[in-house]
């Protein structure tokens, strides 16, 4: 009761098992934010131990060292150190391994050991190695190393058992952290001879107390000699990208289906039960069908989410980076931005907030900038609006749809661009680039274990719901306002919307977007487009002055096939390949740069672009007659 | 060590081909054109297992230019380019 809260931190190299082993000490207790002026994850969590003591564990990025090359492993090294901002330098430091493989994780071991903190190993995935024929003798290998050390299997009920206990008898042991501040700043990061030489006594100890089996894992080897073929692998990568964009598009629809109708009910609902006004509108179509419009991508997060966690506890994850690093390479993109990239197809902000593992400041802001140009989920809607109202659905070459033809040639522009603007950032900006090295350990496959996925999809889903109950929510209520006020006068005839400050703002810049199509009713439908992308199909509604509900869809493509022109159609197309209409985007891209000037950067760049496409289109298709 | 590394010549692990095994006999990371400064090269690659001593196996190699390769050493598979596997002297 009265025993103070102890502080933990898990330490380890990439791929030792550090994140399931946190999953199984804390379940869900766990909280993910940020540190504090940089933007790397910051996870922690709590769990009671046996004896009842209260602790406070921290999962630090994976890293092979205490240098700190990249702002992840800057905070591993501050935080071990004591050095982090506002942060409580750890009672006891877990140094966790994978325990087939333990070569990399001792000589951190050894190089941890000399920051003076309280520490011990944790032999991590026990079971597997037992199972592949790799002995360790636990208590020599402790007393070589000069640090307890305790075996777990974190997917195991119990796994962590021995470690609770162990927890218990060092914390007791330990004096409070404020006593070792004094320790701290003896440490310095090691020399080229002094890493040799700690690798050398790692391997010494390793070869003392541990013996390796005859043969290495068979299966990996057998797995990879598919997987990593230079070009059956490119097929599998291929055939696993077919099936995640299928799941994304094809069976997120149902749910997605459920969610949309779920919040026109509650909505509907509202509407029935409140007198006619204000209050009435505000909540029916500022608040649920806003903060709806939004929360209905959840399946779609949570599936591509699934994929990747699936994927990233496989060990598929680096081995897709080794395939596409070359390819990507000619465009002057790292094979590490090929995951971010293609998270961007379901929506950029996850796909920019995974580009934390870019290490390279360079190579991780070229992707957050053409992430965006990746086609995301909530073009979707804005597309296949327009393509059904103006692009008849005939057969083209006998076999291809010509809608869906187009719809392809949207997806292929966006990456076509994406790939042309990242060559011209690095020909232009950085005239002395030099491909950051691709460095990566390709673990062994291991079977993803359902808890630890679960957890992952939990945290993220719990993050993407907070954002939208929070920041979308509050753009949402912003453009409610605008589009609501002032009221219509008394026995207006025309649409609210058209007496509103959107549709002043709208007729405003109506006049700067006349060379590329665009009516006035476009311009006030891209205002409220800017929350959500596809919130613009919604706002198209309401300018027209249609009723909402389920053939809406359908009775707007109607109106628009008779009140615009085809050209007009195609530049709006256009502008949507390129257009930065995403607030929440935006807002990310300013969090992850830490810049207000990269967020610009993006907006003004793809602004232009934007309105160049559209130029083009709506001229040359006016030209061909179709103005 | 290997028995034959005093045979074989000696050679940088970013020519070797595929299915190439051998052991690393030295460290290397000046002029290899990496981005990477020497020192940084070097320590990066002694914190992935590529010291001296450690039996080495290009187990795979990409479709453009062979590059990178996946390189087993001792008992674990890392990937890096040819460019930075110019530090590796193997024989």
């Amino acid at each position: 009761m009265e025993s103070p809260l102890m502080h933990l931190a898990l330490v380890g190299t990439p791929n030792s098992g550090k994140t399931s082993l946190f999953n199984a000490l804390t379940g869900s207790r766990q909280k993910v934010a940020n540190y504090p002026g940089v933007t790397v994850e910051r996870k922690e969590g709590s769990f009671v131990t046996p004896q009842g003591r209260q602790v406070s564990v921290v999962d630090l990025p994976g890293t092979y060292s205490l240098r700190g090359r990249s702002p992840d492993e800057e905070i591993t090294r501050d935080f071990v150190l004591g050095r982090a901002k506002g942060e409580t330098p750890p009672d006891l430091v877990l140094c966790v391994a994978d325990s087939t493989n333990l070569r990399l994780t001792i000589r951190l071991l050894l190089e941890l050991k000399n920051t003076g903190r309280p520490m011990a190993l944790v032999l991590n995935m026990f079971d597997i190695a037992t199972h592949r024929g790799v002995t360790i003798d636990v208590p020599k290998l402790s007393e070589a190393l000069g640090v307890p050390v305790v075996t777990s299997i974190a997917v195991r009920k119990k796994g962590t058992a021995d470690l609770l206990r162990l927890t218990d008898e060092l914390l007791s042991a330990t004096p409070s952290a404020d006593h070792q501040s004094s320790r701290q700043s003896a440490w310095r990061p090691l020399t080229v001879p002094e890493l040799r030489a700690t690798q050398r006594e790692a391997d010494r100890i390793i070869a003392a107390t541990v013996s390796l089996p005859a043969r290495p894992d068979t299966w990996t080897a057998r797995i990879d000699a598919v997987v990593l073929h230079p070009v059956g692998g490119l097929v599998v990568l291929l055939l696993i990208l077919f099936v995640m964009f299928q799941a994304v598009f094809a069976w997120a629809q149902p749910l997605m289906d459920l969610l949309s109708s779920g919040f026109d009910a509650i909505g509907q609902f509202i509407h029935d039960q409140l007198p006619g006004g204000l209050l009435q509108n505000f909540l029916q179509n500022g608040v649920i069908s806003g903060v709806g419009s939004v929360i209905v991508f959840l399946p779609q997060i949570i599936i591509i989410f699934l994929f990747i966690l699936l994927l990233e506890d496989f060990g598929y994850m680096a081995r897709a980076a080794f395939l596409m690093d070359r390819i990507m390479g000619g465009a002057g993109l790292h094979g590490r931005a090929f995951i971010p990239l293609l998270s961007s197809f379901a929506c950029a902000i996850p796909g920019i907030m995974a580009t934390r593992v870019i290490d390279n400041r360079r190579d991780r802001l070229t992707t957050i900038l053409i992430a965006p140009l990746m086609t995301c989920s909530a073009r979707i809607p804005v597309y296949t609006l327009i393509i059904s109202a103006f692009i008849p659905a005939k057969e083209v070459w006998g076999v291809v749809n010509l809608q869906g033809l187009v719809m392809f040639g949207l997806y292929a522009a966006g990456i076509v661009s994406a790939l042309g603007v990242s060559f011209v950032i690095k020909f232009f900006m950085w005239r002395d680039y030099q491909p950051a090295p691709f460095m990566l350990e390709l673990p062994d496959y291991k079977m993803p274990r359902p808890r630890s996925i679960a957890i992952g999809i939990y945290t993220r889903a719990k993050m993407f719901l907070q954002r939208a109950g929070t920041t979308i929510f509050a753009m949402m209520v912003l453009i409610w306002f605008l589009a609501s006020f002032p009221q219509p006068p008394v026995g207006a005839t025309e649409p609210a919307i058209d007496y509103s400050l959107a549709a002043i703002v709208g007729k405003a810049i109506a006049p700067l977007l006349s060379p590329i199509g665009f009516n006035w009713q476009i311009a006030v439908a891209l205002i409220p487009g800017m929350a959500a992308r596809e919130v613009a199909v919604a706002a198209l509604g309401t300018v027209y002055a249609i009723e909402g509900g389920k053939e809406a869809a359908e009775q707007i493509g109607q109106v628009l096939a008779t009140k615009w022109s085809l050209a007009t159609a195609l530049s709006l197309l256009a502008w949507y390949i390129f257009a930065p209409q995403c607030a929440s985007t935006l807002a990310v891209i300013r969090r992850e740069t830490g810049s207000w000037t990269w967020m610009g950067v993006t907006f003004g760049y793809m602004l232009t672009l934007a309105y160049a496409a559209s130029l083009l289109t709506y001229n040359i298709a006016v030209a061909m007659g179709a103005g | 060590m290997s028995e034959n590394c005093d045979t074989r010549p000696h050679l940088p692990l970013g020519l070797a081909k595929r299915g190439f095994a051998g052991t690393i006999q030295h460290l290397s990371a000046t002029g290899t054109g990496s981005s990477l400064p020497d020192m940084e090269l070097e320590s990066r690659l002694i914190e992935l297992g590529f010291v001296e001593g450690a039996r080495v196996e290009i187990l795979h190699e990409g479709i453009v230019a062979r590059d990178p390769i996946a390189v087993r050493v001792d008992n674990i598979t890392v990937a890096v380019r040819r460019r930075e596997a110019m530090a590796i002297i193997v024989a």
